[in-house]
């Protein structure tokens, strides 16, 4: 019992990394009113007609994330006309992490063809507030009326190294299934990534 | 030329050698089993990756409280999450230019489900560490400093 309670005291310590639960499926989702690279503003209100999103969280830095940024290009080119378009958002604090800046975002998403939002998360509050973990870390959201609900969290699919051509591919399986008015079969994955980089409390 | 051939020889026996002593596959049951055996050594499992900057750095924390603690019942093993692809490509020539010992790739293939069977609240991300030792186990999913490393060390150890 003591050495729980050790435990538990140094882990409070030593927690200068924020640690934010990570938002299960049914939550509803929080508002995101973040700067595009092309300095607007974005938030869910730009987009009536949508039916739901894809909220990437990736990032300029990561060797996971950047292998899998082709793969985010091509869900919003497959999506984004069937009502769920992909917002990307760098959940990294800039001055922890060397390359995640404002301006280093804008040159790295021309230099990829990113054609999504790639936005600029200040203080890291939406990032808490989804509890993304890791980049890439994808948050696939359903749209009605009155409610945005978190419907899928996790990977895009199985197979990082893109080399197994039976790979399950989690997202689009989430939102085909959304499209048919169904929950998605697999609502949560891990998210196998780098870890986001906290601003130092 | 026979002479020549000698050498070649000696050379690929040399790199396997080198291979075997630096990075062993391993399975996640095996891991498992290796690290749930009861007899008052700690362990401490270190998952990482070449691709994960903050992994790399923070591997010598490990390699120095090995030395730190050598009299201690203490086992550290370093396992990399590296792809199969990238193991003789990248992974092996980091571990000869660093000098680490101890390190393990999973052989697994399927990266969602073995996560899982290490330890089921780990989100994905790395680097994380498991302290272990007879029944206690703690998981820690952050960046240790050595500082941080040795408390959680000696947390577990008492």
């Amino acid at each position: 019992m003591k050495t729980l309670i050790t435990l538990l005291f140094i882990t409070c310590c030593l927690n200068s990394q924020a640690q934010t639960l990570t938002l299960t499926p049914g939550s509803a989702a929080p508002a995101i009113k973040l700067k595009n690279i092309n300095g607007k503003t974005v938030s869910f209100a730009d987009y009536p007609l949508a039916k739901g999103f894809i909220i990437a969280f990736i990032c300029n830095t990561c060797p996971y994330s950047k292998a899998y940024e082709q793969r985010v290009i091509a869900l919003n080119n497959k999506f984004s006309p069937l009502g769920f378009p992909v917002i990307a958002i760098n959940p990294n604090d800039a001055q922890i992490s060397n390359g995640d800046s404002f301006t280093d975002m804008k040159t790295y998403a021309k230099s990829k063809g990113f054609n999504f939002p790639y936005l600029y998360d200040e203080g890291q509050v939406v990032t808490s507030a989804y509890g993304a973990k890791s980049t890439p870390h994808l948050f696939i959201l359903s749209k009605n009326e009155n409610a945005i609900t978190v419907e899928y969290t996790g990977a895009l699919d199985n197979d990082t190294p893109d080399t197994d051509p039976s790979k399950i591919k989690y997202a689009e399986e989430a939102v085909n299934a959304l499209l048919e008015k169904k929950k998605p079969a697999l609502a949560v994955t891990r998210a196998i990534g780098c870890r986001v980089k906290w601003k130092k409390s | 030329m026979k002479s020549c051939l000698i050498i070649i020889t000696l050379c690929l026996a040399g790199a396997g050698w080198l291979k075997a002593q630096q990075v062993q596959a391993i399975s996640v049951d095996e891991l498992n089993t290796r690290i749930s055996v009861k007899n008052d050594s700690v362990y401490i499992v270190n998952f990482w990756a070449t691709w994960c900057k903050p992994c790399v750095k923070e591997l010598p924390n490990f390699h120095r409280l090995e030395k730190v603690y050598k009299n201690d019942k203490l086992k550290v093993l370093l396992v990399s999450l590296d792809f199969p692809a990238e193991i003789d490509k990248t992974l092996i020539p980091f571990m000869k230019k660093t000098a680490l010992t101890n390190t393990f790739f999973i052989s697994d293939k399927n990266q969602q489900e073995y996560i899982g069977k290490i330890e089921s609240q780990w989100s994905g991300s790395i680097p994380v560490t498991l302290f272990i030792k007879n029944t206690k186990r703690h998981f820690v999913e952050e960046t240790l400093t050595y500082k941080e490393l040795s408390r959680y060390y000696k947390t577990i150890q008492q």
